[in-house]
């Protein structure tokens, strides 16, 4: 850590919300951390969110930030990448926001390949509404809204993002912190559009309902989990019943977004000219 | 600018597209949606001749949303859509007016609701362009009566959205919007175009939402310096969210009262023969143009009538219009819906004046014969 | 974090080789660091926050600080000498 993390943060902003225990204060000392090691100029860096618990991020840290609608960051990030190619635009996000009513922009995002990095708080709740299921929660577990028990399976968010045409797509935890640190400055380096899912635990609302009384509990359950991609290689489907690889998940080179209109721009200038000229 | 200066033959969309060029756009996201579609087509040729920059979206919510963020990062920004997808900005309208982000949202009326017939003109969205996204919030209704008042009115659009940092809804209808007619396009240099107020003073001094007399706070853009929040939760002069009740009734107040400082320069209306008139009819939009004919023809027959054309729906000409019920018998309200602005007409009327409506809404546009008519009976 | 602590500026007039700082105005008490700390130097008395009961045993590995979802722990590099152990714990993969 180059710089304290105080350095990033909106001090007198702090504590934050979220309620003891949840993961996303883990998740966003990651996002900074990754931020720190890539030295990006702060006044450079916009970070946009939509609305949840994750969304409330972007209020405590000294960026440019936005806080938008449910499940529209992406869609106002590419407005200001659009405008300002030469800013770091970072979306943070949750499950619900980013996968139930942003899913379109989501993947849309990623066909483009235009370059914003987004990372999804992945509790696998609404917690912000206090507990209803998300179409990340497992099949089985209890939310308010499933408590019959939930008979939806989830998406393998990460493998959508990067089916849609990410640049790049991983995920962590929040136990493994340092490791989400990595992944996600590399994901901000990334020129297209990048996608890290970070798994995070709410203890209020998920745990509680689902067997798991505590953050520590929750951590325990991610540290046992979560296999690296390079372990899970090595281990039968069977092993890997009920976990979920971590690492980088898929990398690919196409070509920016806003690179490829920059070229446009560059025709269309250069024709009105000739034609004035 | 483009083209040179000088007439030229366009048609509605086209000098939606070119006015809003010469106004400083450089930022349009939109989705297709007859009868509007030819506005994308056209920006997405223009743009990046200006450098500027075009997307189509995935729909009209991503649309509106792209925009609000590019007008941030300080692109003068609109989004182009008809009823179906004016529908669906609804949510990013109000995000726009809260958080006060210039941008102009074109609305080319169709007959609805709901699919209606998309190639036919309707005038059934002026209450929803008033008061379609929810909670009180500032909003100025443009609506142009000819392609050539197109091109100066989009002008005005972009210029109120920037100098007062509300969003701008710039109603059209089929008719105007596909029709051609002459165009004088004036010299680039000619134009007005106004910038939104920037900070006067330091990063670290800056409140982003505190403002002076005008009630219009400066606005930073985003990548400058000026690292601020922005948020679509209530919000105080720091930009923070705020539940306090002191700052959630500032807050509605400031941007109402914003609204009232707007209005006197915000409101244009045309009049015709109005002076000398006993009987008036009060129009807006394409219907604007029939009603110049009947009025003019009843005039030819002995009857003083007059037009009061409004080109500013909202905020809603009360003043005007008052004024008017004092001096004429009658008022006639000429309309492609089942009486939407005649309700305002006769709230601004308060009686002294007989309001009488006029519906057509069988998807063709209301003929001076019909206005003519009506003026005889009243 | 040292800035806002009521204790003061992290450095000066503090007792040498503290090697935790914990902000208790930030820290709510969930006890993960109590919890993954591998020394156990962190306790958590009922109702109150997290506090540092064994400095003598801290590695400073860093885990506390990287683990802590309020941001609220800053591990103290050592003076010279005793190089800085900030690299990862078990939350490494």
């Amino acid at each position: 850590m180059a710089m304290p993390i105080t350095h990033y943060l909106r001090t007198s902003k702090m504590p934050h919300i979220w309620c003891a225990g949840c993961g996303h204060g883990m998740v966003l000392g990651a996002v900074l951390r990754a931020i720190d090691s890539l030295g990006l100029d702060k006044d450079q860096v916009c970070v946009v969110s939509g609305i949840g618990c994750a969304s409330r991020a972007p209020g405590y840290l000294d960026f440019n930030t936005l806080h938008t609608t449910h499940g529209r960051a992406l869609a106002f990030a590419t407005g200001i990448r659009m405008v300002k190619p030469g800013m770091k635009v970072i979306v943070l996000t949750g499950d619900g926001d980013a996968a139930a009513i942003g899913g379109n922009h989501l993947i849309h995002a990623a066909r483009r390949n235009i370059g914003i990095a987004t990372v999804c708080f992945n509790n696998s709740i609404y917690g912000m509404t206090s507990g209803q299921y998300s179409p990340m929660t497992p099949t089985g577990s209890y939310a308010s809204t499933a408590p019959y028990g939930h008979i939806e399976e989830p998406f393998d968010l990460c493998e959508l993002v990067y089916a849609a045409g990410a640049s790049y797509v991983a995920r962590g935890t929040a136990y493994h912190a340092l490791l989400l640190s990595k992944l996600i400055a590399k994901a901000i380096a990334t020129d297209g559009f990048s996608f890290v899912e970070a798994i995070t635990q709410c203890p209020t609302y998920y745990g509680r309902r689902n067997r798991m009384r505590t953050a520590v509990d929750m951590l325990k359950w991610q540290k046992e989990h979560g296999v690296p991609v390079a372990s899970a290689a090595r281990m039968s489907p069977e092993e890997m019943v009920g976990k979920f690889r971590i690492g980088e998940l898929g990398t690919r080179t196409r070509p920016e977004y806003t690179r490829r209109y920059a070229a446009i721009i560059e025709v269309a200038e250069k024709g009105e000219a000739e034609r004035d000229a | 600018m483009l083209r040179k200066a000088g007439a030229r033959l366009m048609q509605g969309n086209e000098a939606c597209a070119e006015g809003a060029i010469a106004a400083g756009l450089r930022f349009f996201a939109g989705y297709p949606i007859t009868p509007s579609t030819e506005i994308a087509e056209g920006l997405a040729l223009l743009l990046p001749k200006v450098g500027g920059r075009f997307i189509q979206m995935e729909d009209e919510i991503a649309s509106i949303s792209a925009i609000i963020g590019a007008s941030l990062a300080g692109a003068k920004s609109m989004t182009a859509t008809s009823g179906p997808g004016f529908s669906l900005k609804q949510e990013g309208i109000g995000f726009a007016a809260y958080t006060e982000v210039p941008c102009v949202i074109v609305n080319v009326q169709r007959v609805g609701p709901s699919t209606g017939v998309p190639t036919a003109p309707a005038q059934g969205d002026v209450m929803q362009a008033r008061w379609g996204t929810h909670g009180d919030h500032p909003i100025v209704v443009l609506c142009p009566s000819s392609v050539a008042e197109t091109f100066t009115l989009i002008i005005e659009a972009f210029n109120i959205s920037e100098r007062w940092r509300i969003p701008v809804i710039f109603l059209m209808d089929e008719v105007v919007a596909h029709m051609r007619e002459k165009v004088v396009v004036p010299d680039v240099n000619g134009i007005p175009v106004v910038e939104r107020p920037r900070p006067q003073v330091s990063p670290d001094d800056y409140l982003p939402y505190a403002a002076g007399e005008d009630l219009v706070p400066a606005m930073a853009d985003f990548g400058t310096g000026y690292r601020y929040h922005v948020t679509g939760l209530t919000h105080d002069q720091t930009g923070f969210p705020t539940t306090k009740r002191p700052e959630v009734d500032a807050l509605a107040r400031r941007l109402d009262g914003k609204m009232k400082k707007a209005a006197p320069h915000v409101t244009f209306v045309d009049e015709l023969f109005a002076d000398d008139a006993e009987v008036v009819v009060f129009a807006y939009g394409i219907t604007g143009r029939a009603a110049a004919k009947a009025v003019r023809d009843a005039r030819a027959q002995g009857l003083k009538a007059g037009l009061v054309k409004a080109k500013t729906l909202w905020p809603f000409p009360d003043e005007h219009v008052r004024r008017l019920a004092q001096r004429v018998r009658a008022i006639v309200v000429p309309e492609m819906n089942m009486g939407q602005m005649v309700r305002e007409v006769e709230r601004a009327a308060a009686g002294m004046a007989k309001v009488v409506g006029l519906s057509r809404v069988d998807a063709d546009p209301i003929t001076p014969d019909e206005i003519l008519a009506r003026l005889r009976e009243v | 974090m040292p800035g806002s602590v009521e204790a003061g500026p992290a450095v000066e007039g503090r007792p040498p080789e503290v090697p935790v700082e914990i902000n208790a105005k930030w820290c709510k008490g969930c006890d993960i660091c109590v919890a993954f700390c591998p020394k156990e130097v962190l306790v958590r008395p009922e109702g109150e926050k997290a506090q540092v009961a064994h400095p003598e045993k801290c590695t400073r590995c860093g885990l506390c600080e990287i683990m802590c979802p309020d941001l609220a722990i800053v591990v103290i590099p050592a003076r010279k000498g005793a190089r800085a152990q900030a690299q990862g714990g078990a939350g490494d993969a």
